[in-house]
């Protein structure tokens, strides 16, 4: 893999140590460059024109559904839907298909590793219809155990809802495992992507998960475009969620019918723009490849974790499996708040989220405040980890001797 | 990035950081006439607050609770400078501090009521922090406010 950094125009313009992948990521020039050439040579409102410009933005906002199936190995197009972000994608499915499959005496299952946007939809949607939202826990190495999976999906599942890769502590659920004991019960696996597509390959097929979500901007994509793939059959089935323009038949003054998937769930004029940035995005991620990128960010996120776990004053959280595990780092300087920490480092130019992550019932169970974590992407390299440690060595020398008086 | 660096020095200094980590301040009242909890969702920080008060003075004031030090130290130098201090001075005091955070309130000199509050002048600087500095004198501002309400 060439030097991947040097494709972001942001770190030509700032001098940063940027470690917060996992909240958004930065932009390829190639992307920044489609969006722009949209706007400069391609716009106009699609599926509506009687024109060419129209038709030609029309036809490259489809290509993308390609690509995005494609890219998730070779699933149907019409399966295809975009939306927002994963939010707006999970909200659908909560809305939608929860609210209308659901009754009494059924249950949702999540994990409690879930963000804020694959479990409040939830609580809504359980209370509204009588089910119950029922989660699985992870273990003491921050997994979710086969036993636990298998006890908490049962005949009254109907839906379980899962992230693949915690924004947490980077474990990797075995989503295989889930969908098999899911389909084995006879209910519907969603799985929140948003932290894997950008890390490793999915194939859904092999996963075979019924609905899969993803935020494009963690993948290199511009903000305000999110995903929704799922079995076209599935698809068919849900009743609309937002309605409006473009995802109509025919509208008559008291009833209106619907257009075909995937068109009937994206109500409204879409992020044209965006939705083509995205498409440049996983086509610069393809040509990279998830093996140069596995490798690439395997060893940085080693190299951090060596660093960082040299520093005996830092708590780690990540499951012990080095195979169970990507991409993101949560850690704490015991007796140290994160925000200080994060302020700090944000002192030496190096960029980390600290809070609750959007996981706040995780965060609860875990018995902790907050995190600091630092997440990767293709441009980091090891100066960015090396700036990362002497920024926490920083932060330690500030704290270190109220730390022990205390 | 020119002088962050620096900016995080000055925060972190050492009134800022002994009232953070061994604060006096920091211990239960025991009898109260007023106690608020005042908390920030976004970072789990909570703090409790409790004040005695005689007649409309404050006569003494506490606070329990746990948060980054920034939070933490801005509780307890807010309760330095407003111990002994009538509400209505105390209400004026919070309404300078919240001014400066927000770098409405640059003059020193208009400042001074502050004491050594003006240590967290920086803060105005620091955005992802202003939040941080200003949950106890934003509680404490409510609980002034409950007890004009209530007379």
């Amino acid at each position: 893999m060439t030097n991947p950094r040097r494709d972001f125009p942001i770190f030509d313009n700032t001098d940063i140590a940027y470690l917060d992948s996992a909240a958004t990521t930065q932009k390829p020039r190639c992307v920044i460059d489609a969006e722009r050439s949209f706007y400069e040579r391609g716009n106009a409102n699609i599926y509506r024109g009687a024109y060419a410009l129209s038709i030609e933005a029309t036809e490259a906002y489809g290509a993308v559904r390609k690509k995005v199936a494609d890219f998730l190995g070779g699933v149907p197009e019409d399966g295809v839907v975009f939306s927002k972000n994963a939010s707006e994608s999970l909200n659908l499915l909560a809305y939608s298909y929860g609210l209308y499959s659901l009754s009494e005496g059924d249950e949702v299952v999540i994990s409690i590793a879930e963000h804020h946007s694959n479990l409040v939809p939830w609580q809504y949607v359980t209370k509204k219809t009588g089910s119950r939202l029922v989660y699985m826990y992870t273990d003491e190495s921050y997994e979710l155990t086969p036993d636990e999976i298998n006890k908490k999906i049962t005949e009254r599942t109907k839906i379980v809802a899962v992230t693949h890769v915690s924004n947490v502590t980077g474990t990797i659920n075995d989503i295989k495992a889930i969908a098999k004991r899911a389909h084995e019960v006879g209910a519907v696996l969603i799985v929140d992507g948003t932290q894997s597509v950008p890390h490793m390959r999915v194939d859904l097929k092999e996963l075979d998960a019924d609905f899969f979500v993803f935020s494009g901007h963690k993948i290199y994509a511009p903000l305000g475009v999110g995903v929704l793939v799922g079995k076209p059959e599935l698809l068919e089935a849900i009743p609309p969620f937002l309605m409006g323009g473009e995802m109509i038949e025919y509208v008559y003054e008291d009833r209106a019918t619907f257009a075909p998937i995937p068109m009937r769930l994206e109500a409204g004029t879409q992020n044209v723009g965006g939705v083509i940035g995205l498409g440049a995005a996983l086509d610069y991620v393809s040509e990279i490849g998830f093996e140069a990128i596995e490798t690439h960010e395997g060893k940085l996120y080693d190299y951090a974790l060596k660093r960082l776990s040299a520093l005996p004053y830092v708590t780690i959280y990540a499951p012990p499996d080095r195979e169970k595990r990507t991409s993101v780092i949560s850690f704490n300087i015991n007796g140290v708040h994160p925000h200080d920490v994060a302020s700090i480092l944000d002192g030496c130019g190096v960029c980390v989220r600290a809070g609750n992550h959007c996981a706040q019932p995780f965060m609860r169970y875990l018995g902790v405040d907050s995190t600091c974590r630092a997440s990767l992407g293709i441009y980091n390299n090891e100066d960015d980890i090396n700036r990362l440690a002497a920024g926490v060595e920083k932060a330690y020398g500030l704290f270190e001797k109220y730390l022990t008086r205390s | 990035m020119i002088g962050m660096t620096d900016g995080f020095d000055a925060i972190y200094s050492d009134l800022i950081m002994e009232h953070s980590m061994n604060s006096y301040n920091k211990h239960e009242l025991g009898a109260c006439d007023l106690c608020e909890e005042g908390h920030n969702p976004n970072c789990g920080d909570e703090i409790k607050i409790e004040i005695k008060l005689d007649g409309d003075v404050i006569e003494d004031m506490a606070f329990t609770g746990h948060g980054c030090a920034i939070s933490q130290s801005s509780t307890s130098i807010m309760i330095d400078v407003l111990r002994g201090k009538t509400l209505a001075e105390a209400k004026d005091i919070i309404a300078d501090f919240i001014g400066m955070i927000k770098g409405e309130i640059k003059d020193e000199d208009e400042l001074s009521s502050l004491e050594e509050a003006i240590a967290f002048k920086n803060i105005s600087h620091m955005p992802a922090r202003v939040k941080c500095a200003l949950l106890a004198w934003h509680t404490v501002d409510g609980m002034i406010d409950g007890v004009s309400a209530g007379k």
